[in-house]
C-alpha cells in the first residue's frame, strides 16, 4: 500500500524554517497516498517563486515551468494522458498576477486537474513586494505608503468564473487541508484550492496567529450546503474570504474532456501515431 | 491559344468574391491545370475592396503574374484599383449594375455584362458570381459541364433546385457574354491540360495535413491571421483520430499547453503569426531549456506590432532564429511550396522529438493563404521517428529513490526521454539550470556540461534536402537565393534570365537554422553575384548568409516590404537595374 512516505524524495527544500509551504507539501503527499495514487502516476506542475519549488520536493513526476504558466502546462499534460493525476501549484503572484488569465480560463474550462495556490499575500522570493493578494494599506518595499489597490478575492473570483470545485485551506490545519486536496483530486473537473500559507520572513501582518484569530471553519457552520452556489457566495462575502473548507462543489458538471467531440476514451499517449493509408487517402480527397 | 491565363475577380469584401474565385479555380483544377492564387483582402469582416487573382497554366506555376488577361469587376473600385495590370490583350467584364466607367488610360476593352440582373431574374442576385463565371467560360470557350461537379459539391446540400439554378446562371452568363463577344468567343482559350487530378489547397492546409499525418493528436492555439486555417483544419479532423484542439486564452497558454502535451508524450503543436510568436518567446525558451519537444508554426505577415495583418512579409526570420533570452538550440524550417509544407511539417515533428527541442515551421502569408496546385502527398514517404524514447522495461529499478537521468550527458548530447507515468523513471523537469536528474544546480562544471550538451544537439539534425537547388551552371553569373513563397517568382526569373543568356543558379533555403553552410558555401563560391530576394526591409536572409557563408563582396540584397509579393516582371526589372549599375 502507498503511504505518504512514498512521495518523499531526497531533496531538502530551500524554504525558510516555519514557511507555510512545508505543510502544503505534506498535505499533497498525504492526500495522494490516501487516494491511492502511485508516485509515478502523479505529476506536479508548478510555477515560479518560493512555492514553485514544490514540484521538486515531491517524489513524483514534477515540472517546474515558467512564471504564471503552470496551469496551461498542466492542462496540456492532462489532455495527453488522462490516466495521470495532475496537480498544478504556485503562489498568489503566479496565479493572481502574471497568470491570472490562465486561472480564470482554467476554471471556466474545467479540465480535470487540481490547482493548489499557496497564498502568502506577499512576494517572498524577490524579497518582499506587494502581491495582488496584499490587503489595502499593506506596506511592502514596493508599496512603502501602503497598497493602494484592493486585493483579489480568489474565492469570489472562482465562483463567478463557473468553478465546479472551490475550497480554501490553512497551512496550520494540515488535517483539513489534506482532506480538501483529497476531495480535489477525486473531483471530476477543475478543483480550485486556495491555501493560506504564511510567509514568516516578509509578511508580519498575515501570520499564523492572525489567521487563527480570523478564520472561520466551514465544518463548524451548522447545515452548510456546499452544493449551493448562492450560499457559497454568501459565506465568502460574510467572512471576507477568511473561511476554510470545501466552499462549493458541483459533482454533476461534466469535465472539459468529457465534452470534447471525438476525444478518445483511452489516453492519447497510447495511440498509434501513424494513420492508415485509407485514412490518408480520404484526407487527400478533400482537396481533389 | 494562351499558354497562361491570369484571371482576377474583385468587389467588396463579404459579397462572394472569394467563392467566385474558388468555384472558377476548382473547375480549372479538375481539368488538370496548375493554379496559383493570390488574395488581396483587408482586416475587416465586410466592405473594403477585395480581389482574388488566379494564374492558370497547363504546366507548373508558383507565382502570380504581373499582368491580367481577364478582370471581372463587381464594382467601380475593382476597375480603378486594378486596371493598370491590364494590357491591350486583356479584357474587363464589368457588372452593368454599377454603370462602370473605364479610366481613360485603360488599355483593355470593357464589356458591360448584366451579372446582377441576370441573377435576379433567375431568383436571387446572390448568383451574380455564377453569371460572371459563365461569362468567363465564354472567353475561355469552356464547356459549362466543367462546372457541374463543382456546383454539385458546393450547393448539393441545399437541394437539386439550387444546383440547377446555379447551373442556369452559368449557362446564361455564357450566352449573354457570347452574344457580346461575337467572333472573339473563346479568344482566351488556354492550351489544354493533362487532365490529371491534383490537390488544390492553401499552404496552411498542407501544414495542418502534415501535422495530422505526423501523428499530432493535440493542438492549442489562439486565432490570428494568417494562421487560423491550421487550427480550423485540426478542429475538423482531430476528432476522427480521437484528438482535441483547445482554443486558448492567449498564445502563451497555447505554447505552454503544447509543451505540457509533448511532455506527456503526445505530439502537439500551436500555430500563430508574428504577434503571437512574440508572446510565445518565453515558452520557446522553456522548451529549449527543459528539452521538451515543441513545434510552432509562424505564418509571417506584415509587421512590426499589428503591422499589416493581411499582407505578405518575411520579417520574422531573425526573431525565429534568435528570439528567446539566453541561448538554446532551436530549429527553423521554411518550406516554400505546398508539397514542402506537408513533408517539412512531418520532418519538424520528427526532429522536435529526436533532438528534444523547439522547432519553428516558418511560413509566410502568401504560402499560407495562396491557393495552389499540389501533387498528391505520398503515404509511403510519411515516416515517424521518435528518437530516444525509452520504455519502462528498459529501465533498471532505481534504488533509494534516486532520480532517472533524464538529462544525462551523452556523446551526442541527446538524453534518454521518458514519459510521465513510467514506473521506474521518476525525475524532475525545470527551467532552472539543472543536473542530469533535473534537480536545480548552479555548479559551474554542471552548467557548462549541460549548456554544451543542449547546444551540441543541433549537429545531429536529420533533415532531408535542406536547400532546394536548381544549379545548372558550374560558373554562374547570378545565384538567386530566397525562402518561403518567393520560390515561384525566382524559378520564373531564372528561366527568363537563362533565355537571355545570363547564367543563373537558384537556391531556396528550406532549413534556415542550423544554416546549411556546406551547400550554400559551394553555391556562393560558384557565382559571380549572389542576389538575395526577400520580403523585408533589412535584408535579414542576406545578413544570415553573410554571417554563415561570407561572400560580402558579391552579395546583392533585393528587398520588398510594401505588403505585396514579388512579381516576375517587376523583380526582373529591379534585378536588371542592379546589373547595369555595374553590380555584376
Amino acid at each position: 500500500m502507498v503511504t505518504f512516505k512514498d512521495f518523499r524524495n531526497n531533496v531538502k527544500p530551500n524554504w525558510c524554517p516555519g514557511c507555510g509551504d512545508f505543510s502544503v507539501q505534506a498535505a499533497i503527499q498525504r492526500a495522494a497516498a490516501n487516494v491511492g495514487i502511485q508516485p509515478h502516476d502523479l505529476a506536479v506542475i508548478s510555477g515560479i517563486g518560493c512555492s514553485g519549488r514544490i514540484s521538486g520536493y515531491i517524489h513524483s513526476y514534477g515540472f517546474h515551468g515558467i512564471h504564471g504558466r503552470a496551469l496551461p502546462i498542466a492542462q496540456g499534460l492532462k489532455m495527453a494522458n488522462k490516466d495521470l493525476h495532475v496537480i498544478a501549484s504556485g503562489g498568489d503572484g503566479d496565479g493572481f498576477a502574471i497568470g491570472m488569465g490562465h486561472t480564470i480560463h482554467s476554471i471556466r474550462r474545467n479540465v480535470d486537474i487540481t490547482y493548489v495556490v499557496m497564498d502568502n499575500q506577499i512576494y517572498g522570493l524577490t524579497k518582499g513586494q506587494t502581491s495582488p493578494r496584499s490587503a489595502e494599506g499593506f506596506k511592502t518595499k514596493s508599496t512603502p505608503g501602503g497598497a493602494i489597490e484592493p486585493s483579489v478575492q480568489p474565492l469570489e473570483l472562482a465562483l463567478t468564473s463557473g468553478a465546479t470545485f472551490v475550497a480554501q485551506g490553512f497551512s496550520s490545519d494540515i488535517k483539513e487541508l489534506t482532506a480538501i486536496i483529497e476531495a480535489g483530486i477525486n473531483h471530476k473537473g477543475f478543483s480550485f484550492i486556495n491555501v493560506f500559507s504564511p510567509c514568516v520572513t516578509y509578511n508580519k501582518v498575515n501570520t499564523y496567529d492572525w489567521f487563527k484569530e480570523h478564520l472561520t471553519k466551514l465544518s463548524a457552520v451548522e447545515g452548510y450546503d456546499s452544493t449551493n452556489r448562492e450560499e457559497a457566495m454568501k459565506v465568502v462575502m460574510e467572512t471576507e474570504g477568511l473561511v476554510t473548507g470545501i466552499i462549493y462543489q458541483d459533482e454533476n458538471a461534466p469535465s472539459y474532456q468529457e465534452q470534447v467531440p471525438g476525444y478518445a476514451p483511452t489516453p492519447l499517449v497510447d495511440q498509434n501515431l501513424k494513420m492508415s493509408e485509407q485514412e490518408f487517402n480520404a484526407l487527400i480527397q478533400d482537396f481533389m | 491559344m494562351l499558354q497562361q491565363l491570369s484571371w482576377k475577380v474583385g468587389g467588396q469584401q463579404g459579397e462572394g468574391i472569394e467563392s467566385t474565385g474558388e468555384i472558377f479555380s476548382m473547375a480549372m483544377n479538375r481539368l488538370g491545370y496548375y493554379l496559383y492564387g493570390y488574395r488581396h483582402f483587408s482586416s475587416r469582416i465586410k466592405g473594403g475592396h477585395t480581389n482574388n487573382k488566379i494564374c492558370v497554366r497547363p504546366t507548373q506555376v508558383r507565382t502570380i503574374p504581373d499582368d491580367l488577361d481577364i478582370l471581372v469587376a463587381f464594382d467601380q473600385e475593382t476597375i480603378d484599383v486594378n486596371y493598370k495590370e491590364l494590357t491591350e490583350k486583356s479584357v474587363v467584364l464589368a457588372d452593368a449594375k454599377f454603370s462602370p466607367v473605364a479610366p481613360e488610360d485603360c488599355k483593355a476593352p470593357m464589356y458591360i455584362v448584366p451579372f446582377t440582373e441576370v441573377a435576379a431574374e433567375l431568383g436571387t442576385s446572390l448568383m451574380k458570381n455564377m453569371v460572371a463565371i459563365g461569362a468567363s467560360a465564354a472567353l475561355l470557350n469552356l464547356d459549362k459541364a466543367v462546372f457541374q461537379g463543382v456546383v454539385d459539391e458546393i450547393f448539393g446540400k441545399k437541394g437539386q433546385e439550387v444546383v440547377e439554378k446555379n447551373m442556369q446562371a452559368i449557362q446564361q452568363g455564357f450566352e449573354t457574354m457570347a452574344e457580346q463577344l461575337g467572333d472573339r468567343l473563346g479568344e482566351w482559350e488556354i492550351a489544354p491540360a493533362d487532365g490529371k487530378h491534383r490537390m488544390f489547397m492553401i499552404g496552411n492546409d498542407a501544414i495542418a495535413f502534415g501535422a495530422l499525418a505526423a501523428g499530432v493528436r493535440f493542438m492549442a492555439a489562439y486565432p490570428i491571421t494568417p494562421a487560423s486555417e491550421i487550427m480550423e483544419y485540426m478542429i475538423k479532423k482531430l476528432p476522427l483520430f480521437g484528438g482535441a484542439v483547445i482554443q486558448t486564452e492567449d498564445e502563451i497558454a497555447a505554447a505552454t499547453m503544447a509543451i505540457g502535451s509533448n511532455y506527456g508524450g503526445v505530439r502537439a503543436f500551436t500555430a500563430s503569426a508574428g504577434p503571437g510568436l512574440s508572446l510565445m518567446m518565453e515558452a520557446i525558451g522553456l522548451s529549449g531549456m527543459t528539452e521538451q519537444p515543441l513545434v510552432i508554426v509562424d505564418t509571417q505577415r506584415g509587421g512590426p506590432s499589428t503591422g499589416l495583418p493581411t499582407k505578405q512579409e518575411q520579417s520574422d526570420l531573425m526573431q525565429m532564429i534568435y528570439g528567446t533570452h539566453g541561448e538554446i538550440p532551436k530549429v527553423v524550417i521554411a518550406p516554400s511550396t505546398g508539397e514542402e509544407a506537408f513533408y517539412d511539417t512531418i520532418q519538424a515533428f520528427n526532429i522536435a522529438e529526436e533532438l528534444q527541442l523547439p522547432v519553428i515551421i516558418l511560413s509566410d502569408l502568401q504560402l499560407s493563404l495562396g491557393k495552389q496546385t499540389v501533387e498528391p502527398f505520398d503515404y509511403s514517404k510519411v515516416e515517424i521517428r521518435r528518437g530516444k524514447l525509452v520504455e519502462n522495461d528498459e529501465i533498471p529499478v532505481a534504488e533509494d529513490k534516486s532520480y532517472f537521468k533524464r538529462f544525462e550527458v551523452t556523446e551526442d548530447g541527446i538524453s534518454p526521454r521518458v514519459l510521465p507515468g513510467t514506473e521506474h523513471a521518476i525525475h524532475h523537469v525545470t527551467g532552472v539550470e539543472h543536473d542530469e536528474t533535473g534537480k536545480p544546480s548552479e555548479a559551474a562544471t554542471n552548467r557548462k556540461a549541460q549548456m554544451d550538451k543542449r547546444l551540441g544537439k543541433l549537429q545531429h539534425i536529420n533533415f532531408k534536402e535542406p536547400v532546394y537547388v536548381n544549379a545548372p551552371y558550374e560558373e554562374a553569373d547570378i545565384l538567386f537565393v530566397g525562402f518561403n513563397s518567393t520560390r515561384g517568382v525566382l524559378e520564373e526569373l531564372q528561366q527568363t534570365f537563362i533565355e537571355s543568356d545570363i547564367k543563373v543558379n537558384h537556391a531556396h533555403i528550406r532549413l534556415i537554422h542550423p544554416f546549411p553552410v556546406e551547400v550554400m558555401h559551394s553555391l556562393v563560391a560558384k557565382a559571380k553575384k549572389v542576389v538575395v530576394v526577400e520580403n523585408n526591409a533589412t535584408g535579414q536572409l542576406a545578413n544570415i548568409i553573410k554571417m554563415n557563408v561570407g561572400g560580402h563582396d558579391k552579395l546583392v540584397s533585393v528587398t520588398k516590404y510594401d505588403g505585396t509579393p514579388f512579381l516576375p516582371l517587376q523583380l526582373a526589372k529591379q534585378v536588371k537595374e542592379l546589373l547595369t549599375d555595374g553590380n555584376i
